[in-house]
């Protein structure tokens, strides 16, 4: 563990967003923990409501009224960025962190042409002349696989596909050489085939420049194939974090395990789905104890009197659960 | 003699859509001076196929591809353009509003978004009884209805007092079950679910196919399935049918059609689809290119402009669906010159 | 009842000044209109009652002031605040009336015309365009000139006005309203278009219209008002606010401000009172102002 926190690139610790609404104070993110190494792709997963896009938000300092950044740190390089300030934080978005985001039509501005569009970010964090940040925004139209890149640069975002959209996004996220991308949901949106070349892209831009990202998605599936780690968040907590493969093959958090399950396995023809029983409980006012509880199969008494803190199980995953699952043990 | 009759038959069915609006909007100046235009969106291009009772017909395929369009006409909230929809044999394509009230005690829908399909200012039991409240005549008949009420939304895992309750109070996975006790009141032989789980978290997602699996079980349902998740489709189907730009391009019994997928885009769809399983990266075939509009369809095989194996003939003739045995039908001219098949 | 008051809705309105004070002053005119004439000596129509020797008092706390008439008299001895109260009632009555009947027209309108689309809805959306083309005085004017005054024209008029507003932002909730799926879950259950319209779109499509008609409520005494002051509206024996303006216009420059200026504040004060309770409205019921 001390060898990674050296070289982690982000590390967040102990994060608390809450959200004071009419109805009560929303918990969406509520001691969360994670590092991310250079280089590194890690998976944040969870349904709806697990917190996991307050967490990218929370990163990049994006948390409005009612929401609030209650506690925790988040460290950049050692800098903490929950106390870093509004004007810090501004050259920090774009040019060290950048974030894509699941809708693309959204994330664009569709008054501006693309190139504008591309050209305000160089113009923002570098000091290159005219020429040359028009010839890096057709360089990095080129890379994310947009043809005839030079004339594309004066099309406005409507005059682009789904998936073109996304990509342009996704090229001016590349374009500061931020260290750091947070991508929420980002094929969501997207069909199966436009996902798979997105996907592909974005593995290959992050390999190329060695960049680090936070994929924050529900799917697991996409999640497996592109992540080094993941982190499974459940009523904005950690749940468990692990390699991505030994994650996969033999989960020890019960939510994991049910989350593995409940997709349909073509290889395991059974007739019924192992699904979780009931639903999420509402995080304005949760039970004590384990936030799980309710909908595990292997709760005991004391997983309703006291809170299970995440815990180490070997040297790369841990788990919150006070019967965590041992490896090849039925559910 | 009516076990052979399927449920549901769909012969050559075509739904265009002109889009245009007013006849100000449409105006067009031209070459030959000023005319009208009237744009049309192929959404469905001639599909066919047939459902047995009990059975379970998937329909996949990616957005635009027509297949919620073919749900939707099929429950006859579009009227086709041409083409037969025989439900048990009677052919309802072009039926009025009386005509069609008592095949829609036989077909029910269910919708993807558990938001928009209930209606935010009716109760639960309002909802749940509407179709059947169409189909009661008497009295008597309606006196029923509320205890019917009850025994559906028990059987589909709510309770009783969640019917004075409105659709608000409800999370999607809840209000889905809302909407399949909808369908399910009038006690119909077909349901068409037109992307049923594709709105709801993987563990919701696995609740409610367990639920329509049950069902099916309990009371012989046979269900149009609309959706774009292959790993769901290969869950609960019987028989696939992937549809692009308005075309059935593949037709085939679920494990034949995993297997041996024949059609260039149903290999390119089955390969594109992320799956926690390692993978082994090279045998990824990856689609170049994006859905043409529906606005003007490609000449010959939809397909052609993003096919990884197309040749000339591909663009001048439009491929039709042949058998190529074992319940299996392909559109696509590989099937008559087999040796051009490298993939 | 305590589910309202614990309510978002409530709980907003009780921290918002300018909602209370739209609300007094509206809630404050309703009282005045209906208990008001009860609580003024002077019925200032019944000649009987009228005394010349009283005119053009001015307000009590003037010279030459009379303390049975607050805000003075006018040239028939008519005590302005009694006049104030009897011609706010018909001013509300009229602006209540044209804005239900503006409702109910414009609503039905807008929902054949958003359901139905095609050349009904080609037709009523481009009366609705040419009628907005003027500005709304001058065609009740045109109105009023070609049907008479009197108090159940000017409702025509108003009407014919004001139904514009609401077909247009029906049919617009209505096209989104149609596309959802609850509205094709209703055709799947067998229920005919009048019925899909009736239980289905209508209760979805009329809250936009709550901040509208609250609007417009005000909207409509200032037109009225206008009217009367051209002379073309109510007539003498039933005066509002506005022709009450007219009448004492005539002497304003002759020193006896009194007649015209208080019945033009009680316009203000109405209309400012509906206009900042619908502002408030207009933010607790638009979701994307949340």
């Amino acid at each position: 563990m001390t060898a990674q926190t050296q070289n982690a690139l982000l590390a967040v610790r102990d994060l608390r967003t809450h959200f004071h609404t009419f109805a009560g104070t929303v918990k969406a993110v509520n001691g969360v923990s994670f590092e991310i190494g250079t280089g590194e792709i890690m998976g944040l997963v969870g349904e709806s409501g697990g917190g996991k896009s307050v967490v990218g938000f929370s990163i990049l300092g994006l948390i409005d009224s009612p929401g609030k950044i209650e506690g925790g740190q988040i460290l950049l390089d050692g800098e903490d960025l929950v106390t870093a300030g509004e004007p810090r934080l501004r050259q920090i978005r774009g040019r060290d962190i950048s974030m894509v985001f699941q809708d693309p039509m959204t994330s664009l501005n569709p008054l501006h042409t693309v190139g504008q569009q591309m050209d305000e970010v160089l113009r923002l964090h570098t000091d290159l002349d005219a020429a040359a940040r028009r010839e890096a925004c057709v360089a990095m139209l080129e890379s994310v696989g947009i043809s005839r890149a030079a004339d594309r640069l004066g099309a406005y975002p409507h005059q682009f596909s789904g998936g073109m959209r996304q990509r342009v996004v996704i090229a001016i996220a590349l374009l500061a050489q931020p260290r750091l991308i947070i991508a929420d949901e980002p094929t969501t949106a997207l069909d199966v085939t436009i996902q798979s070349q997105i996907l592909k892209l974005m593995r290959q831009q992050i390999a190329a420049r060695g960049a680090s990202m936070i994929l924050i998605t529900h799917d697991l599936a996409v999640v497996s194939e592109m992540a080094d780690h993941i982190t499974v968040l459940y009523c904005g907590k950690v749940v468990e974090r692990g390699p991505t493969r030994a994650l996969i093959a033999a989960p020890a958090h019960p939510y994991t395990r049910g989350l593995i399950d409940s997709i349909p396995d073509p290889s395991n023809r059974h007739p019924r789905l192992r699904q979780i029983p009931g639903m999420v409980p509402d995080i304005r006012n949760l039970p004590p104890g384990c936030a799980f509880r309710a909908r595990c199969p292997r709760a005991q008494a004391l997983c309703a009197v006291e809170e299970p803190p995440l815990r180490a199980l070997n040297a790369a995953r841990s788990a919150a659960c006070h019967y965590p699952l041992q490896p090849g043990e039925p559910a | 003699m009516s076990a052979a009759v399927p449920i549901l038959e769909v012969r050559d069915l075509k739904m265009h859509f002109s889009v245009g609006g007013s006849v100000l909007d449409r105006i067009a100046f031209g070459k030959g001076g000023i005319r009208l235009e009237t744009p049309v969106v192929h959404a469905v291009n001639g599909v066919s196929f047939a459902i047995n009772r009990g059975e379970i017909m998937a329909l996949v395929g990616e957005s635009g591809c027509g297949k919620s369009t073919v749900a939707k006409t099929i429950a006859r909230i579009h009227k086709p353009t041409e083409g037969e929809i025989r439900v048990d044999g009677e052919d309802i394509a072009q039926y009025g509003f009386a005509k069609m009230l008592p095949v829609r005690s036989r077909m029910q829908m269910i919708f993807q978004d558990p938001y928009a399909s209930l209606n935010p200012r009716q109760k639960v039991r309002d909802i749940v009884a509407e179709p059947l409240l169409q189909q009661t005549r008497t009295a008597a008949e309606r006196k029923g209805v509320p205890a019917r009420i009850e025994q559906l939304l028990a059987k589909v895992g709510l309770s009783v007092e969640h019917g004075g309750r409105y659709p608000h109070q409800f999370s999607g996975g809840q209000r889905q079950r809302i909407g399949i006790a909808r369908a399910l009141s009038v006690m119909p032989d077909l349901i068409i679910a037109d992307e049923p789980v594709s709105a709801l978290d993987v563990s919701i997602q696995a609740q409610i196919l367990n639920l329509m699996m049950d069902l099916r079980d309990e009371f012989g349902l046979a269900y149009l399935f609309i959706s774009h998740d292959l790993s769901v489709v290969h869950h609960i189907a019987d028989t696939v049918g992937v549809m692009y730009l308005g075309f059935l391009v593949e037709t085939a019994p679920r494990d034949a059609l995993f297997s041996r997928p024949r059609h260039p885009y149903t290999r390119a769809l089955l390969s594109a689809a992320p799956s926690i399983k390692e993978r082994r990266a090279e045998d990824e075939i990856s689609l170049g290119g994006e859905v043409p509009s529906a606005l003007s369809l490609p000449s010959g095989c939809c397909f052609r402009t993003r096919c990884p194996l197309a040749w000339e003939r591909c663009a001048r003739e439009r491929p039709r669906l042949a058998d190529v045995g074992g319940g299996q039908k392909v559109a696509c001219h590989l099937v008559d010159e087999p040796e051009r098949d490298t993939a | 009842m305590s589910s309202f008051v614990q309510s978002e809705f409530f709980h907003n309105y009780t921290r918002s000044t300018s909602a209370i004070l739209g609300s007094a002053l509206m809630v404050g005119f309703v009282l005045a209109v209906t208990a008001g004439p009860f609580l003024v000596s002077q019925n200032p129509y019944d000649i009987a009652g009228l005394n010349l020797m009283d005119s053009y008092k001015p307000p009590f706390w003037m010279d030459g002031g009379d303390a049975r008439f607050l805000l003075g008299t006018d040239g028939q001895g008519r005590d302005v605040w009694a006049s104030i109260l009897y011609g706010a009632r018909i001013s509300l009555f009229i602006g209540l009336v044209a804005m239900v009947a503006s409702c109910v027209i414009g609503t039905f309108l807008g929902l054949v015309a958003g359901f139905y689309g095609g050349i009904i809805d080609s037709v009523i959306m481009r009366i609705a365009d040419i009628q907005l083309s003027f500005p709304s005085i001058l065609i009740a004017l045109f109105l009023m000139s070609a049907v008479g005054t009197g108090v159940d024209k000017v409702l025509i008029a108003l009407t014919a006005v004001g139904w514009v507003v609401y077909a247009r932002t029906v049919r617009g909730t209505t096209l989104s309203e149609i596309k959802k799926e609850y509205v094709q879950a209703a055709k799947v259950a067998g229920l005919p278009n009048a019925k899909i319209i009736r239980k289905h779109v209508l209760p979805n499509v009329m809250t936009p219209l709550i901040v509208i008609a609250t609007i417009q409520v005000g909207t409509f005494v200032l037109i009225e008002a206008s009217l009367s002051f051209l002379g073309v509206g109510v007539p003498i024996t039933q005066p509002s606010l506005g022709l009450l303006i007219k009448n004492g216009f005539d002497v304003l420059f002759s020193g006896l401000w009194w007649t015209s200026v208080f019945p033009g504040l009680a316009i203000m004060a109405l209309v400012f009172g509906i206009n900042l309770f619908g502002d408030f409205l207009r933010d607790e019921l638009n979701p994307r102002l949340k």
